[in-house]
């Protein structure tokens, strides 16, 4: 056994492990250790957030963890309004970018999964300009093509110009800064992200098991139901991920498009850092929001396994 | 009757299609179209004028801004792609070493972590590095670290994909020539993986050219990239000198891909008439 393990030391090899290993334990792993380390500190002002966690000055040594941040996530510090138990900005935070992110997920499903299929089935010479044409905004400024939505569902906006010239409208419609500018927002960023990986999959599907099912009786609707939807589970299980594991935590489309009412969690830790200067609840937000993605994530992971299985 | 079923589907297809791609390009088209209007109204196009370009090109701190923008993103595509082609490498290649577990999910944990996340925490580390050591001052070097954090990651899975597919037994023909690993990596493996390595920095540096949020977390005093300086005009109001500077880059991009495009379908062409031409010239007997 330790023979084994010495022959397969090599100075080589372990550097080329050790580059990208040191550099992730330094710049992604450490820093979120920091960061669990100043959610648990005590948020008073005065109070050096990187003091060390194991106090000796007192003589005796004491572990220092306050879990006061997470409890004030949770329930209303001051706790005049009651219980105040899951009543907080924060929580209404999280339930807003879930909220957000749930139906930017469906959006993303219903606009994309039509749209995917009917590129899968596309002519072959066609579809890699059509695919082409998908992601040519990727490589744009995604920050200049979400502020260009702000020009165009302005109350002055074009969208607005072209309804009251058409006589659809007789007057502006208010869609900036309401759920209207913010699920338009979303869709649109996050959209390519549910298209790839559902052409990736239906454009591998056997279109024999279509024309089977169409000798067999089905009818073209029951077919697409029958067989082309579950085929594409995979696709649209990974497509959902991608879209809304990001959106949970999105900053810059609720910033631009997004109104005063409906603020994302991002946007809270942000503030909490900057404005607030409350460095020790900036972090504990982070982990619960970390927590929070885990649990599709693992969903995911789970559902990917279980493909990889069968 | 099939016929007909068919015919509406293929039409219900083309209208979908139609629609989402007028949507995808709806902002572009508004940005082009506007950058050149008038007057700083937003519905209505009044006339064709170049004046927002003369004032993005008088606006120094915009131009200050792209510079630093550019030198941030060469710098972190660079980087990018040298870790992720050592991360790559280690995850395709040393399928058992201790840690690898870890080592993959450290590899992957940034694609999903949220944008906010990697900022702050990142910030407190630099935080904390700078009060113990002095040293680095919030600015270039601290962007340039967040950025390649996540460019890594983006790096690593398009490395990754072509280097699962590159032939072994060309690594090992050349190890049975007596190449030493380091000659077979630079002369075989390098030149076989080098599309990625292209495709890799190109995203990497767009990542980075384009990144808002942590930059925002990550930048000092007086150090503002552009994307921070569109993000904060974006948030006080309509300023079509942005306009303009979003149609210079949807034009450079463009151009940039159609170049790429014609580059690759070259070099493919070029490849068949060898590959025809070494067939012709082989006995017809010599088939593998």
């Amino acid at each position: 056994m330790k023979n084994s393990v010495w022959l397969l030391w090599r100075p080589g090899r372990r550097l080329v492990i050790a580059v990208p290993y040191l550099w992730l334990a330094v710049f992604f792993a450490l820093p979120f250790l920091i960061l669990l380390r100043i959610s648990v500190t005590d948020m008073g002002s005065g109070i050096d957030p990187f003091a060390p966690l194991v106090d000796s000055s007192t003589g005796a040594w004491r572990l220092r963890l306050e879990f006061d941040n997470y409890l004030s996530i949770f329930r209303d510090p001051a706790g005049s309004t009651g219980a105040g138990w899951g009543d907080t900005v924060y929580l209404d935070a999280y339930r807003t970018s879930l909220k957000y992110a749930f139906f930017t997920t469906l959006l993303c499903l219903l606009i994309g999964y039509p749209f995917a299929y009917f590129l899968a089935r596309a002519r072959p010479t066609v579809r890699p300009a059509l695919l082409m044409l998908v992601m040519l905004p990727f490589w744009t400024s995604f920050l200049l093509r979400v502020y260009a939505w702000k020009g165009i569902l302005a109350d002055q906006g074009v969208l607005n110009q072209l309804l009251l010239s058409l006589g659809l409208i007789r007057e502006p419609v208010v869609m900036l800064y309401t759920d209207v500018s913010m699920m338009v927002g979303m869709t649109y960023v996050y959209l390519p992200f549910m298209i790839l990986p559902l052409y990736a999959n239906l454009v591998k599907m056997d279109v024999r098991l279509l024309e089977a099912a169409h000798d067999l009786g089905a009818s073209a609707w029951k077919a697409f139901w029958l067989v082309t939807v579950p085929l594409s589970r995979s696709g649209i299980v990974a497509g959902s991920m991608l879209v809304f594991i990001p959106c949970v935590g999105e900053f810059v489309v609720p910033s631009l498009l997004g109104g005063a009412e409906n603020v994302m969690i991002g946007r809270v830790v942000w503030d909490e850092m900057f404005s607030a200067n409350n460095w020790p609840r900036a972090a504990s937000l982070s982990v619960v929001m970390i927590v929070l993605i885990l649990v599709p994530l693992a969903f995911y992971y789970r559902a990917a396994g279980a493909r990889k299985g069968a | 009757m099939p016929a007909s079923r068919f015919f509406s589907e293929r039409r219900l297809g083309r209208l979908w299609l139609a629609l989402v791609y007028a949507f995808l390009y709806m902002p572009l088209i508004f940005l082009i179209v506007f950058s050149f209007n008038s007057t700083r109204q937003d519905g209505v196009f009044t006339g064709f004028s170049l004046r927002w370009y003369q004032a993005l090109l008088a606006d120094s701190r915009l131009v200050d801004g792209f510079f630093l923008s550019l030198r941030v993103a060469l710098v972190t595509g660079t980087l990018s792609v040298i870790l992720g082609c050592f991360a790559a490498y280690v995850l395709v290649r040393y399928t058992r070493f201790s840690g690898r577990t870890l080592f993959y999910g450290l590899v992957n944990a940034p694609l999903v972590m949220p944008e906010v996340i990697i900022g702050l925490s990142l910030l407190l580390l630099m935080v904390a590095v700078q009060r113990a050591t002095g040293w680095p001052e919030r600015g270039f070097v601290t962007i340039v670290a967040g950025h390649t954090l996540l460019g890594m990651a983006y790096a690593t899975v398009v490395i990754q994909s072509r280097l699962v597919e590159t032939d072994r037994a060309i690594e090992e023909a050349a190890m049975d020539l007596g190449c030493r690993p380091m000659q077979v990596f630079f002369l075989v493996t390098l030149p076989n993986i080098a599309p990625a390595l292209v495709s890799a920095w190109l995203l990497t540096f767009t990542l980075s050219f384009d990144d808002v949020v942590i930059s925002e977390f990550l930048s000092g005093p007086g150090v503002t990239t552009l994307p921070q300086l569109i993000f904060s005009y974006a948030r006080r109001g309509v300023n079509p000198s942005i306009y303009a500077a979003a149609t210079l880059l949807i034009a450079a991009v463009s151009l940039g891909i159609i170049a790429y495009s014609l580059f690759v379908t070259r070099r493919q062409r070029r490849r068949h008439r060898e590959i025809n031409t070494a067939m012709r010239a082989a006995p017809a007997g010599g088939r593998r």
